[in-house]
């Protein structure tokens, strides 16, 4: 599968090495090239430098033959303009967005973005744990 | 009518100030507190501390009642967000977004933001219209049509001057609207009419038509 993945910050970096592991085809982009130094040392897909919410650097990453896109910066606003052009001006199959505020996150649901916010989610796990014997 | 701003930079600080002269119920949301302040000082208690994108802020501002929604960071991002969060969960009727990089515009129509407002794409525009070098100047886009209003100056190599419009090989769907002749009254040009050097002409044109309208019309 290709896959293109938005922002190298840890959780970028860790999918990117996986899936790459896996014998994907990945293409993980951040706006600081220093991010890069996260992926995997065996890492063989492209780490392209620029911005998801371009569309330009978005075609250059290869947006047109991709299929998943995963926005996973640390902007959930970004995340979000960049998850809605991959969806609905590069009609890419399988997009999700990571969207940390709980409530923006349920907006975007109901507009038909799938998107994970890790703070339900973590807070989920957290209780579980807790309350686990 | 109740408007809400987001953004309490310049645009959004004298944007504030004229909608309240003209009797409108206004109020600014800023994340910044010293920019709020500056408001408190000079209109009163109009802008609130708060992150417009977020919904809990945006339901105590009120933005449910809101007429109009009005995004004027200088994060596009931002302003999209906001402005869809205002659309989709408050069903604010009009949302209108700042769009800094001229790119975003055309995605900011397609992901249903009812107006954007490119300043760079503006002033770009009032550059073009006030120099006189440019023979074809683009008065107007109706984008949702495709079509825009230029205006086309016939300067001495146009091939157009001494032909009648009936003559001309004009694109399909372009029409010629007026014709401004030195000093006289704008007239409407019919299919007789012959063109004649520095006649102004005003002219309706799809996108795809206007290298085509050029090549007739400027030559």
């Amino acid at each position: 599968m290709n896959v293109i993945i938005m922002g190298c910050g840890r959780v970028g970096a860790q999918l990117a090495s996986i899936l790459d592991n896996d014998g994907h085809k990945i293409t993980i982009l951040d706006i600081n090239g220093h991010s890069f130094r996260r992926l995997s040392p065996n890492f063989s897909g492209t780490a392209l430098l620029g911005d998801g919410t371009d569309q330009e650097t978005l075609k250059r990453a290869g947006i047109k033959e991709t299929d998943a896109f995963v926005a996973v910066t640390e902007g959930d606003n970004r995340n979000v303009m960049a998850a809605q052009i991959a969806r609905h001006i590069f009609n890419v199959p399988k997009v999700i967005c990571r969207i940390y505020d709980p409530l923006r996150k349920d907006v975007y649901e109901a507009i038909g973005i799938e998107t994970i916010s890790p703070t339900t989610v973590f807070a989920q796990l957290l209780k579980e744990k807790l309350l686990a014997k | 009518m109740y408007i809400v701003i987001i953004g309490g930079g310049s645009v959004g600080y004298y944007l504030c100030q004229a909608l309240l002269k003209e009797g409108h119920e206004v109020l600014v949301l800023d994340k910044d507190s010293v920019k709020c302040e500056r408001f408190g000082d000079d209109m009163g208690s109009v802008c609130i501390r708060g992150d417009g994108c977020e919904v809990s802020t945006l339901a105590d501002a009120g933005v449910g009642r809101a007429d109009v929604f009005i995004a004027t960071t200088n994060e596009d991002e931002d302003n999209l967000v906001a402005c869809q969060v205002a659309k989709h969960k408050f069903k604010v009727p009009r949302t209108i977004a700042r769009v800094n990089n001229p790119k975003n515009e055309e995605i900011f129509k397609k992901l249903g933001i009812d107006c954007t407002i490119g300043v760079t794409n503006i002033i770009l525009k009032h550059i073009e219209e006030e120099l006189p070098a440019h023979p074809l100047t683009h008065l107007l886009t109706m984008a949702e049509e495709e079509t825009e209003i230029v205006e086309v100056k016939l300067e001495k190599n146009s091939k157009a001057i001494n032909k009648a419009i009936k003559d001309l090989k004009l694109p399909k769907d372009s029409v010629l609207a007026l014709m401004i002749r030195n000093g006289q009254k704008p007239k409407v040009p019919t299919a007789d009419t012959v063109l004649k050097l520095d006649d102004r002409l005003i002219a309706l044109t799809r996108f795809e038509d206007e290298a085509e309208l050029r090549k007739v019309l400027v030559g």
